[in-house]
């Protein structure tokens, strides 16, 4: 307990709450000089929490220590290039450290924290869905200031942003921790703005938990006004919650560019970079330049309610429509900020285990860039229905459909690497198996959605909530599994159970096609999203109970795979070489990783995936590094 | 060779066998507008392609992963295949073709739903939270809760909101257009199946957004004109505060949040409300007499009622006379 009182996350929260004090007292001060109410529903006005939950933000970052480097700095006080971790253990991984391996475990496990609090959240909802009619979430009960509907509709819209967090955080994680290893590179090009974009996260987590208790949101984490601007105080924390957590991505993803662009390997030529980078870095392309938009989108929200500007009030010639234009334009891009790095995954994964090149390497490269590109026109798909311009819905509907042909060639690319291979089914493989098939079923349900008219009728009903996580769990949850069951020896120099992994993949795969599917068939039937309870005479009873229980079963899956990850990293099966026999750089050197990577740095001297190419290598080492560290 | 024709076989079979499998499943609810006959029309296409592209990839993988698995002791490497520019050119093209004609079918599709009708009946729509309501201009401009239409003859639906976003969906009409503050939006249908339906609004609006649904009855042009001419005239025919106050609850939506049965909505049920002890959130009591219920009308968060949200009733604007007649008619309730 002391030791955890000595970290920089315990010293982070401490002071978060310290700035949330001071600078809601600071407004309530204010106001009350100024004759202004000075407390409200939740103790303080919304004003006193929206600042409060700034300066809880800032507090908490200059608190943890992320940015006492460049304080020292501007002081003129010089500091190490690398810091040696004074912590050893799991302290470590509670402190502020520069090195890319720990921060990139320090996203995951956040993102797996977030992963099963955004799951638990969904369980609860679920429960309530089991039967029509309220059971347990009624109108009487009250609880942190909302009635059971309200109270889902919190639970229902924090699932959604937790997880799109969880999920950002889990990208981060992967590229923090492999992209560097990767490329041969020593850290990452900014280490300290590597540890900012982490740190500055939690605070982001803090307060879209604390949305919960201060009244929650009914919008769905889509946020729209008028609904937005009506909501209880818990909406801003939301905004600010989102706001804060954007900064992590992109700067994130800036550094994801500049290491990839800056600090690559002798001889890794574009053409001959593992295509995980090339994921990574279509993927950051889009974080960097998309993400401001869903900010500001908020921001003005957030405006509007403080200060009464009116961006989306029509009755001060506002335009609610204009927030759906802001809000989609990162909205739709960041979907593939989820799926690429997931997708780059699945490509990387698949010659290791089928023992053969990846076929057609450029092609996978360049479709992930297209997909990037091609993301960017498409965001009015999300609001054909919306009032938007009649006509302008057939050009969106064009350069979506556009969408599925570079990700039709990843899918016609990955069974023609899988044809004639020789394939093996270790854990990694399975997730990425599944994820193929899972993700194969997400693509196959979008185009009805693109195409105008049938979407009139499918939008916003479960036909998407079922499409969605498809897309998600298959462009995502799967490979960030595999992904974990396949670096775990090279971050712990342990492996994790083969039955537990074939367990939880067993469980949560079939689960997941009855969840999906089952979400799909009642969204035609008539069954609408986001709604806490559902019209008895619909029929959908059976079905939703189903679901109910599949949800459950995905949650003891996961359950079994968090048992393994974490008694894995002491008692797994040792594992320190080259465990899946793979040519990747980082796997021809023991596991755990050094503290600086490699020891000597490597040459590329051919290509990535040449299996089967006898005494073809894809990197060589060379002499010592003459580089030396303290 | 052998390996592609058993692949194309099994393709074809998995193909058509799911396509049937979907088809038999009946996965869309009836269709009960002519907007949705080409609304079901691409439907149907896209599940052809669906059920075609799912086996196109499907079978080859699994007949991959059962033939070319690795056999035990087997260390070697597969064989060196990097790739084949034409493979990669064919299903770079061919889907671009496949995904042109979807397009053009989708905006052909469209455009018969909004496919207008010059003698359309116009009704108007006003969404609020929670509830809809229906006006007839065609029929005086009596208000309804429920939409009555006749079958076979295209309506058009001129759509307002006085709060938040709200959609405008009748699963069996298929078509869904959202209801946005400031804006009038438009919903052209014509029913074609005589029945009950329910219109859901699709766009979360607030608590209480579940249960924004109000009846659509479809029937026979003969009897929908008595039902209107009937409301028509009851309307010219209320004089009394009390029918002249339900005719108001209608129109301002005010029975989409206060039941009149009892039942507990969004807000306090009026059934046995005037006279009776209404525990206020500050934890007093009041008693519900005409003053109060004035007071609560005009201004509801003046007295919040214990358990409720002060930030659910709309602001009404609405004279002496009205709040009178509302009045009377909540007196009617017990
Ligand atoms: C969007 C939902 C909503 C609509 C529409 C609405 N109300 Fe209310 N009303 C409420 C809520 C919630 C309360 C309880 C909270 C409060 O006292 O402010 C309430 C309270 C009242 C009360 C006090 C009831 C009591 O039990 O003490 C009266 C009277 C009333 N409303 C009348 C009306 C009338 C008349 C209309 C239509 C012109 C109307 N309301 C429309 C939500 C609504
Ligand atoms: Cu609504």
């Amino acid at each position: 307990m002391k030791k955890f009182f000595s970290t920089a996350l315990a010293h982070g929260l401490f002071w978060q709450l310290i700035g949330i004090l001071v600078g809601a007292g600071l407004v309530t001060g204010i106001r009350a000089t100024m004759g202004l109410s000075v407390t409200a529903k939740f103790f303080f006005t919304e004003p006193a929490w929206v600042l409060g939950g700034f300066f809880g933000v800032l507090f908490f970052i200059a608190g943890s220590g992320a940015v006492s480097d460049w304080y020292k700095w501007a002081r003129g006080i010089d500091t190490p290039e690398h810091h040696e971790d004074h912590h050893t253990g799991w302290e470590k991984y509670l402190s502020v450290s520069l090195d890319h391996k720990v921060i990139g475990i320090q996203y995951t496990v956040t993102a797996l924290v977030l992963l099963s609090l955004g799951g638990l959240f969904a369980l609860i909802f679920r429960t309530e869905l089991a039967q029509s009619q309220l059971q347990f979430l009624t109108v009487e009960m009250q609880l942190f200031g909302q009635n059971g509907p309200q109270l889902y509709n919190t639970l229902m819209s924090l699932h959604g942003m937790i997880m799109i967090v969880s999920i950002l955080l889990g990208v981060a994680g992967i590229m923090n921790y492999v992209v560097p290893l990767l490329l041969g590179a020593q850290d990452m090009a900014f280490p300290r703005l590597n540890a900012f974009s982490y740190w500055i996260a939690v605070p982001a987590a803090v307060l879209l938990v604390m949305s919960l208790i201060l009244g929650g949101f009914d919008t769905g984490w889509t946020g729209y006004p008028p609904l937005s601007a009506r909501a209880p105080v818990g909406m801003q924390m939301f905004f600010l919650g989102v706001f804060t957590a954007g900064w992590s991505s992109i700067l994130g993803a800036l550094n994801v560019i500049v290491t990839v662009v800056r600090m690559r390997a002798k001889g890794m030529t574009a053409m001959r970079m593992p295509i995980l980078v090339w994921a990574s870095v279509a993927t950051s392309i889009i974080a960097l330049t998309a993400t401001q938009l869903i900010g500001l989108s908020f921001q003005l929200v957030m405006f509007q309610r403080l200060f009464g500007m009116g961006f989306f009030d029509p009755a001060k010639g506002g335009n609610p429509v204009l927030f759906q234009h802001l809000f989609w334009f990162y909205s739709h891009p960041a979907v593939y900020v989820f799926v690429l790095p997931g997708l780059g995954v699945i490509s990387e994964l698949l010659p290791v285990f089928a023992r053969k090149p990846l076929f057609g390497y450029r092609w996978i490269a360049m479709s992930s860039l297209g997909i990037a590109l091609v993301g960017f026109i498409v965001w009015a798909h999300h609001m054909f229905t919306s009032g938007m311009n009649e006509y302008l819905r057939v050009p969106f509907m064009y350069s979506t459909l556009l969408v599925a042909i570079p990700t039709g060639v990843k899918f016609f690319s990955w069974v023609a690497t899988i044809w004639k291979g020789k394939i093996s089914y270790e854990t990694p493989m399975l997730f990425v198996i599944g994820a193929i098939v899972v993700f194969l079923m997400g693509g196959l349900t979008g185009p009805p959605n693109a195409t105008v008219s049938t979407d009139l009728h499918l939008h916003d009903t479960y036909f998407i909530v079922g499409h969605f996580h498809d897309t998600i769990f298959g462009g995502f949850v799967f490979p960030f599994f595999a992904a974990l069951y396949y670096w775990f020896p090279k971050a712990t120099g342990r492996r994790m159970n083969e039955t537990l992994g074939k367990i939880h993949f067993w469980l949560m795969t079939p689960s997941f096609f009855v969840m999906t599917l089952g979400m799909m068939r009642i969204g035609l039937l008539g069954m609408r999203r986001r709604i806490a309870d559902y019209d008895p005479a619909l029929g959908f009873d059976n079905t939703h109970l189903v679901l109910t229980i599949a949800g459950f079963l995905i949650a003891i899956s996961v359950c079994v795979f968090m048992y393994n990850f974490f008694n894995s990293i002491k008692n797994g099966e040792k594992a320190e070489g080259n465990v899946w026999n793979s040519r990747s750089p980082e796997w021809q050197v023991p596991s755990p990783m050094p503290a600086h990577n490699y020891d000597q740095p490597f040459e590329v001297v051919g290509e990535p995936y040449d299996y089967g190419l006898p005494g073809s290598k894809y990197v060589e080492f060379i002499a010592p590094s003459k580089n030396t560290h303290k | 060779m052998r390996h592609f024709v058993v692949v194309g076989i099994l393709v074809i079979v998995m193909a058509v066998l799911t396509y049937v499998g979907l088809d038999s499943a009946g996965l869309m609810p009836v269709e009960a507008s002519a907007q949705s006959v080409s609304i079901d029309w691409l439907w149907n296409w896209q599940i052809v392609a669906i059920s075609f592209l799912f086996a196109l990839i499907v079978v080859p993988m699994a007949y991959s992963m059962v033939i070319f698995r690795r056999r035990k002791g087997d260390i070697t490497d597969a064989e060196h295949v990097e790739g084949n520019t034409t493979l990669e050119i064919t299903w770079t093209v061919i889907p671009l073709f496949i995904v042109l004609t979807f397009a053009y079918m989708g905006a052909y599709s469209l455009g018969e739903t909004r496919r207008v009708d010059p003698n359309a009946m116009v009704i108007k729509v006003k969404a609020q939270q929670f509830t809809w309501t229906f006006e007839y201009p065609e029929y005086g401009g009596f208000f309804s809760n429920e939409l009555h239409l006749p079958v076979d003859r295209q309506v058009v639906l001129k759509m307002e909101s006085s709060d938040v976003i709200h959609s405008f969906w009748v699963p069996e009409f298929r078509v869904k257009q959202d209801v946005v503050p400031g804006r009038v939006t438009e919903y052209r249908i014509t029913p074609t199946l005589i029945g009950s339906y329910k219109v859901r609004c699709a766009e979360i609006c607030g608590t209480s957004h579940s249960y924004m649904e109000n009846a659509i009855i479809v029937e026979d042009e003969s009897v929908f004109t008595a039902w209107a001419s009937e409301q028509e005239t009851i309307m010219l025919a209320s004089q009394t505060p009390e029918s002249l106050g339900k005719i108001l609850t209608v129109k301002n939506g005010c029975v989409g949040c206060h039941s009149i049965d009892g039942t507990q909505l969004t807000a306090p049920t009026w059934f046995g409300l005037y006279g009776s002890d209404v525990p206020l959130a500050d934890g007093t009591t009041v008693v519900a007499d005409d003053a109060y219920l004035a007071e609560s009308i005009l201004n509801s968060t003046a007295k919040l009622v214990e358990g409720f949200s002060p930030t659910t009733m709309p602001a009404y604007t609405l004279t002496d006379v009205e709040v009178a007649n509302l009045i009377a008619y909540i007196k009617t309730l017990k």
